[in-house]
């Protein structure tokens, strides 16, 4: 079994089994240090895949800013104990349903897709080739997704000011 | 690796981020699941994108990154206003447009 065969299954079972103790996980501190986990499996299937840049800059906005954006409201919220008192057990039992449902429906959709082995094209993958596309033909995108965090700030400025009025 | 096995992986990752959203009545951890079903996205948009060899589904990948921190910056504001107004990030409280 070659190497990248390893570490594809490590890295899968390690960001599957972090997704679920995400939610197992009473505490919303753990809950965010398990996702910062599943973020570095995936971020380990971004080099596989040869999309270094993008592994950088899904480490860089995930795992360092949105995290420590999380981690800071759980700070703020005081959420240290659980707040979920007890919940229906049918509750439970339809979520689990509707949830393994859906990834039964997914997983048959896909099964009989076309097989095609993931390219190792080396070049797509880099800053320059990204760069090249981004700046080329998705430039009006890039710019609106400026005008998009612009209004995002705005709005979470005037979301936290003490009195709305 | 063959596509497939990453189909199958992001599945399982979209499925759990939805029964993590339906599970989980903390706010927060609706939110932390939300991100998890984008980053499937992601993976899945990744893996197609070295299948064809094109650069176009990475920079798709950019941008949902983009939108998903903007997304989190205004999510956590109003988590924060319901949570100075009620205190609580319970999403079983919040039940007014509820018939």
């Amino acid at each position: 079994m070659p190497i990248s065969e390893i570490l594809f299954w490590f890295l899968s079972v390690t960001a599957v089994v972090c997704a679920m103790l995400v939610i197992a996980s009473k505490n919303a501190v753990h809950s965010a240090l398990f996702l910062i986990m599943t973020f570095f499996a995936i971020a380990g299937h971004y080099f596989l895949l040869n999309a270094q840049f993008l592994a950088a800059v899904h480490i860089i906005v995930y795992a360092g800013a949105i995290m420590v954006l999380f981690l800071y409201a759980v700070m703020m919220l005081n959420l240290h104990k659980d707040a979920e008192p007890g919940k229906r057990p049918l509750f439970k039992i339809a979520a689990t349903i509707s949830a393994g449902l859906l990834l039964l429906t997914l997983t048959v959709a896909l099964k009989h897709s076309e097989t095609a082995p993931v390219g190792t094209n080396l070049n797509i993958g880099t800053v320059e080739s990204l760069g090249q596309s981004l700046f080329n033909e998705f430039l009006l995108p890039f710019e609106i997704s400026a005008l998009l965090f612009l209004s995002a700030m705005v709005g979470a400025v005037y979301l936290s000011k003490k009195q709305l009025s | 690796m063959p596509v497939n096995y990453y189909l199958i992986l992001s599945a399982a990752l979209f499925s759990i981020g939805a029964f993590g959203v339906i599970f989980r009545r903390n706010a927060i951890v609706k939110f932390m699941c939300i991100e998890l079903m984008l980053n499937a996205v992601n993976l899945l948009m990744v893996a197609f994108s070295t299948v064809w060899g094109q650069a176009q589904g990475q920079v798709f990948v950019f941008f949902i990154m983009a939108v998903a921190a903007a997304e989190v910056a205004v999510g956590l504001a109003i988590l924060m206003m319901i949570y100075r107004n009620l205190q609580s990030t319970d999403t079983s409280i919040l039940s007014k447009l509820k018939w």
